[in-house]
């Protein structure tokens, strides 16, 4: 555990990550990024939180168990996404034309527009889901394998 | 029933997909639902399979475009080439589906109990199902790119499983070994589809295949794309990972890691046969071939005949029959181009190659499972400790001899069924290939009769009193492979006629291939 100043930043700091990397997840269809970057933006601030408390200490409040329904959800809701369209050919956009999601960009520069690409935001939430569960389990496990703790099951 | 044939292509890997990642789920619940649930999901996979399989032969190259308004628009209005994810399945890609269905539900009922006393095995099943999907896609997929992803997807799942028993030392080595090996040959195939995606900008086999122009990059590509795929399928001198990561595995990982070597032969074929086609080299690339396949019969074969551990065994008996069909697709190679050999022999010479990957694909996950079987009642994978196994294990012992048999091609047995048109066929190519084969033929007999009689012969040793027979869903899973070895034992012109001609066919004949994704040249 690092000294009262950094934990206290840490703390503050957690919801600016987490922002920023919701905020990559949801914009992926119209600027760099996506599930998987926006993904591991949220994971570097559970890295950031590791460092200032400890893993021991972290492990309380994230449960192994909460971590894989995430993760098999993260994947399955991706699946299925690309299932819905299965009428006419797998991942065929039916959301296109739709209210959500439906709307068709007009061509040219432009500051983007949110609601439009389909199922394409539907899919980065999907893919940000399991890379957030995903990517947390991984450095809590290697965080706990360097404390030296036996990883439960 | 038609709609489920038309889907049938994605269904076939996005199943697995969707129950890897729904085990873990219902496997927090309840273990017995989650068992059903995988064999449920790969026996729907195997009967899917068959069908589209009955469809190919009938009807033909069947593609799939993902996302397009119809599955056969492989080129989207508006553009030149096909941007979109393609699946084709012809001949050869059926076969191999044909093969990796029925091995992964054997070795999913095998593992039912043979990872029972371990732990984590919800994640053990996820993997098995991602490395299911990664196989399929693999072999059905039309597209450089997605070939890639998939081979990646099979590795990463498959070194995992081989890692999966960390009680033992031994496994994480081999799982290491693995992942270095896979890592290596991915990148290769990775930058080998950016040299062609340079020149080309096309990634999809078809129409690479059509504007492909053999220059110096494409012989890199190509040099880059074989090493890489000839290594991940344990071809001599590349074979030294092999043992060690085959022989550490589960069992039942062990004989779909078979499979996954056959589709990396698979994508070499592909490479040979339909990217590079008519465009290709084809003596100098078949000669390649055949060298090392002798190589990996002879040198697989010499190995293991003194090998003491069950398992690294069986590992290098696996190099050394793998060597046969690459001999055999390589003669037919050698001669692509020529239309009068093709006919005489080459035909023959590639239908006993790929002949001989189904009867591999039945008989060697067959004895991978009686050795995991062994060591799952002795404790041990060592045959100079065990013995008189047979008066405790008689369905073991039934089983083993019957893929001994079909291994060392006996009459009337299906292995002697694909040598017999690989030594018919090649012999006239050059006699040389027949005299190997033969050779290695004889001295695998003779080290598979010395691992029966020290595991199963003699006397009832005091240590292994109270060995039973192995559990049921074991013996199902071993009977499942054993009777596909009968079947072909009893109807070979049936298999040939069905699965190994089209296969073969579909490898020979590039312009199909191509035609089924840019449409008719004009």
């Amino acid at each position: 555990m690092l000294s009262k100043i950094v934990r206290t930043v840490a703390n503050q700091l957690i919801l600016f990550i987490l922002t920023f990397g919701l905020y990559i997840i949801a914009h992926g269809h119209l600027t760099p990024g996506g599930g998987f970057q926006g993904g591991a933006v949220v994971v570097s601030g559970v890295v950031m939180l590791l460092v200032a408390f400890n893993s021991q200490e972290l492990k309380k409040s994230l449960r192994e168990r909460l971590l894989t329904i995430m993760e098999s959800t993260g994947a399955l809701i991706f699946a299925i996404l690309g299932f819905v369209g299965i009428g006419t050919t797998f991942f065929y956009n039916i959301l296109v034309g739709s209210p959500v999601f439906g709307r068709i960009p007009p061509s040219g520069a432009g500051p983007g527009d949110f609601w439009t690409a389909g199922y394409i935001p539907p899919m980065n939430f999907a893919v940000g889901l399991k890379v957030i569960a995903g990517l947390t389990a991984v450095v809590l496990a290697l965080a706990l394998f360097a404390s030296g703790e036996e990883v439960e099951e | 029933m038609a709609t489920l044939i038309t889907h049938s292509p994605i269904l076939i890997i996005a199943i697995p997909l969707v129950t890897a990642f729904l085990t873990p789920l219902i496997g927090m619940a309840n273990r017995k639902v989650r068992d059903a649930l995988v064999i449920v999901s790969l026996a729907f996979v195997v009967v899917l399979v068959f069908a589209l399989a009955r469809d190919v032969v009938i009807n033909g190259i069947r593609v799939y475009t993902l996302g397009a308004t119809s599955p056969d628009l492989t080129i989207p209005t508006g553009f030149m080439v096909p941007v979109r994810i393609i699946l084709e399945v012809d001949g050869m890609s059926i076969f191999m589906g044909i093969i990796w269905s029925i091995v992964s539900l054997a070795a999913a009922i095998f593992s039912l109990s043979h990872i029972a006393s371990e732990t984590g095995q919800n994640r053990f099943y996820t993997l098995l199902l991602l490395m299911v999907a990664g196989g399929f896609g693999m072999m059905f997929t039309g597209d450089l790119f997605n070939l890639f992803v998939f081979l990646e997807i099979a590795s990463i799942s498959g070194a995992a499983l081989i890692a999966f028993r960390i009680k033992f030392a031994d496994t994480q080595e081999g799982g290491f070994k693995y992942i270095v090996i896979s890592a290596i040959a991915s990148l290769m195939v990775l930058f080998a589809i950016g040299l062609l995606y340079a020149q080309y900008n096309l990634l999809n086999i078809g129409a690479i295949a059509q504007v492909i122009q053999y220059t110096t990059l494409d012989k890199i590509a190509l040099a880059l794309l074989l090493i890489a795929f000839t290594m991940k399928a344990g071809m001599v001198p590349l074979h030294l990972w092999f043992p060690d990561a085959y022989s550490v595995a589960p069992a039942s990982i062990t004989g779909m890691l078979v499979i996954t070597s056959h589709a990396c032969m698979y994508a070499a074929f592909r490479v040979c046969f339909t990217l590079y086609g008519s465009m290709l080299d084809a003596p100098v690339a078949g000669w390649i071939l055949i060298v090392f396949g002798l190589l990996s019969m002879f040198i697989g074969v010499t190995m293991a005949v003194f090998q003491k551990d069950v398992m690294r065994f069986m590992s290098y008996h696996a190099i050394s029959q793998l060597g046969y069909m690459w001999v055999g697709v390589g003669v037919g190679l050698a001669v692509l181009g020529n239309a009068e050999f093709i006919a005489a022999y080459g035909r023959d010479a590639m239908s006993g190659g790929i002949f001989h990957i189904l009867n591999h694909a039945m008989y060697k996950p067959l004895l991978f499972f009686t050795g995991g079987a062994l060591f799952h009642c002795t404790g041990t994978r060592d045959l100079t400790k065990m013995g008189g196994l047979a008066h405790k294990m008689k369905w073991t012992t039934i089983l083993y001899i019957i893929g001994t048999l079909s291994i060392s091609g006996i009459p009337p047995l299906n292995g002697f069924s694909s040598k017999i048109l690989i030594y018919e066929s090649v012999y006239q190519f050059h006699p040389i290939l027949t005299i190997t084969g033969i050779i290695t033929s004889i001295l695998t007999l003779a080290s598979f009769t010395k691992a029966f009689h020290s595991a199963f012969m003699g006397a009832e040793l005091p240590e292994y009193k109270e060995v039973k027979e192995v559990p049921r869903s074991m013996v199902i899973a071993m009977v499942i492979l054993a009777a596909g070895i009968v079947f072909i034992t009893l109807f070979p012109s049936l298999v040939v006629d069905w699965t190994i001609h089209p296969a073969a066919d579909a490898l020979i004949d590039q312009e199909a291939y191509i035609t089924a994704v840019m449409g008719a040249i004009p």
